[in-house]
């Protein structure tokens, strides 16, 4: 990763370094483009560029983005209310509808919430399994992440390139527990499946395919001209508005706090493994960029490590068959491809629990549009859109 | 986990049969071992006063047990009984006298209990508000604060700017019908100083309303009104109070135990969607 010429923070318009655009100031007033009035202009819900149904009311001027309000809400289906409708384990399969595109660590944080409530841990090798497919789940997210959002931007190819990739992901999941995307592939106190014949040699074959490829997405887009002026110095997050907004995931690590769930708090056997926090400097788009390529380099580090220290042994802890945890409370979070995904269940000692409720990383995520996008562009909102990394089956659960 | 219950807990103010919070025998050490690397890439260097009592207690879930076992002695805070009607119920288990753990490890004989949480913390805060803090322990390793609905604004404030909670996680709320106080307002804090997470709860009833935490973490905003959203809790002072999950003319707050699974709002749907029922 190449470091920064330019520290455009201090750089004032129309100074800005090379690769590097201009941010508007909002409050001068003689910055607009036209001496127009102020647009209301609506984007969405059936945008292509909103990832889903996301709805944008935008406040313009001209092309300057005076202000934005999010409508959100298409895709609710109460699934906190489900919850509270279905035993522990019945409510299972339902957590991989909500990011939909990284099922494996929604269910993976269901899990492990409810084993904390049950007092339970899984199994190492369990954990070692879970960390497996969590890990190939987030290379699998980011690479729909960077195929869309390129797209947004306008560069066609990557879009095909990460889809294809993802197959192999795909592939092993659906080897090991059947389904592609909505795996349920963990249970509550473990695994259900052992690995089938191949798998660990499955997992090396990818890592070893992926490296090449992902240098492949890098040749198109890290050094690009077109890549770097769309998106370096675009949505500008620092690290204190992250803090203040609650933004979580490789959107806080590219504003330069390093900060990962699964180094601070390690859960399941993360701390067994090495490897590395990429975070970036500026906080912008190109920086969220280059954190998440790098996160897919340490998911494959990490997958390697684990694939070759599995250790022998049962994948299912001692769990009651019906499952009624003590009454209680539990928070526990795990860190998503998106960012912190929580869990707060509260459970009366009956096979249903009271209260679920899930901290979506989208959704808190999403409340920064307005804070990025205000005084920039109006292709800007999809750059920033894109780099947020929104799913709407999360955000609106 | 049947070894779990035997992990001798001496300091433990409650009799035996107790389980300490994830007690695992080899991992604290491996977690402390981590911690100076963790702390020295946390983004805000920590104080070396605060670094030194905190530090054992941040590193991971396992070592916070020690770390609230060995405070015991030296606080000598009395705290209150858990009341039943605090939401943190004690499990009803708890008046059984002690089942031999080894004997049968299949059902648990008892759950997790809440266990009482003395720290500088809530030395401060008890010394400061008294009675207003309900309820300070420590569930399964989870540390949580009961608070007054009168003083949850003067906390929150203190827990931002003194204590140093500058990450608003969460913001939920959790029905109890057949309580006079029928809401939990459950704020879940952490800190990236302290790598910490702490849990404030109040209690409220239907007509109450709570002060917003907008000015304090603006992440509150949309927290906020979900909650208002799916539990019709009003916040005072919110900028922008309004539905957000849900049609904003949405009649009933559907995550209210009142509301069954199966009800919908039917005017609605039949006048914006023109079908007799959603189901």
């Amino acid at each position: 990763m190449k470091e920064f010429e330019t520290d455009y923070r201090h750089a004032k318009p129309g100074q800005g370094g090379p690769g590097v655009v201009d941010y508007l100031d909002l409050d001068t007033k003689d910055q607009t483009f036209l001496d127009s009035t102020e647009l209301v202009l609506n984007m969405g819900p059936q945008h292509p560029s909103t990832h889903g149904v996301l709805r944008v009311i935008l406040k313009l001027d001209g092309e300057k983005v005076l202000g934005t309000e999010c409508i959100i809400g298409y895709l609710h289906r109460g699934v906190e209310k489900i919850g509270e409708n279905r035993t522990y384990a019945m409510f299972n399969p339902y957590v991989d509808r909500m990011d939909y595109v990284a099922a494996v660590s929604n269910g993976l944080g269901y899990c492990e919430a409810v084993e904390k409530l049950l007092n339970v841990e899984a199994p190492p090798r369990a954990q070692y399994i879970r960390v497996i497919l969590t890990e190939l789940c987030r290379i699998a997210s980011h690479q729909v992440w960077l195929g869309t959002h390129a797209l947004d931007i306008g560069a066609i190819t990557p879009l095909f390139y990460c889809f294809r990739d993802r197959e192999e992901v795909l592939r092993i999941f659906e080897k090991y527990c059947g389904a592609r995307l909505t795996t349920h592939a963990f249970r509550i106190g473990g695994c259900l499946y052992e690995t089938y014949d191949g798998f660990e040699q499955d997992c090396l074959k990818y890592c070893d395919f992926f490296l090449p490829k992902l240098d492949e997405y890098e040749e198109l887009l890290t050094t690009n001209r077109i890549w770097v002026e769309r998106t370096k110095g675009v949505g500008i997050l620092m690290p204190e508005d992250c803090i203040a907004l609650g933004v979580t995931g490789p959107v806080l690590r590219a504003s330069g706090v390093k900060w990962d769930l699964r180094k601070q708090q390690p859960y399941e056997s993360y701390k067994d493994f090495d490897f590395e926090i990429p975070t970036g400097l500026n906080g912008d788009t190109y920086d969220r960029y280059i954190v998440r390529i790098q996160e897919m380099r340490q998911a494959v580090r990490i997958i390697r490590q684990a694939v070759g220290g599995l250790p022998s042994g049962p994948i299912m802890a001692k769990v009651p068959k019906v499952i009624k945890p003590a009454v209680g409370e539990v928070y526990v979070s795990i860190e998503a491809p998106k960012g912190e995904l929580g869990y707060f269940i509260v459970s009366d000692s009956s096979t249903q629990p009271y209260r679920v409720r899930v901290r979506p990383p989208s959704f808190v995520n999403l409340q920064a549009l307005d804070k990025m996008v205000r005084g920039m562009l109006v292709a800007d909102v999809v750059a920033v859109i894109g780099t947020l990394d929104i799913v709407l089956g999360e955000v609106d659960r | 986990m049947p070894d779990e219950t035997k992990g001798p807990n001496p300091v433990s103010p409650s009799p035996g049969g107790e389980t300490p919070p994830a007690a695992k025998p080899v991992e604290p050490a491996a977690a402390q071992s981590d911690t100076p690397t963790i702390k020295a890439e946390a983004p805000v260097a920590a104080k070396p006063s605060e670094a030194a009592t905190v530090a054992p207690a941040s590193a991971a879930k396992p070592t916070e047990a020690a770390a609230v076992s060995g405070e015991k002695p030296e606080t000598a805070v009395a705290t209150k009984p858990v009341s039943p009607a605090t939401g943190e119920k004690p499990a009803p288990a708890a008046a059984k006298p002690a089942a031999p753990a080894a004997a049968k490890p299949a059902p648990k004989p008892e759950g997790p209990k809440p266990e009482p949480w003395n720290s500088e913390l809530t030395a401060r805060l008890r010394r400061r508000y008294g009675s207003g803090l309900q309820e300070a322990g420590t569930y399964l390793g989870q540390k949580y604060l009961v608070v007054d609905s009168a003083i949850l604004y003067e906390i929150l404030l203190l827990m931002h700017a003194d204590e140093r909670f500058d990450y608003c996680v969460d913001i939920t709320a959790v029905h109890y019908p057949e309580r006079e106080a029928q809401f939990d307002i459950v704020y879940v804090l952490y800190s990236f100083h302290h790598n910490e997470r702490v849990r404030v709860k109040t209690q409220i009833k239907e007509s109450d309303s709570v002060r917003t935490a907008v000015e304090i973490w603006p992440t509150a905003n949309w927290l906020e009104r979900e909650v208002y959203d799916m539990f019709g809790i009003k916040f005072d002072g919110h900028p922008d109070l309004k539905r957000i999950l849900l049609p904003e003319d949405w009649k009933g707050y559907p995550l209210r135990k009142d509301y069954p699974i199966l009800q919908q709002d039917k005017e609605w749907v039949q006048i914006n969607l023109g079908i007799e029922s959603g189901q």
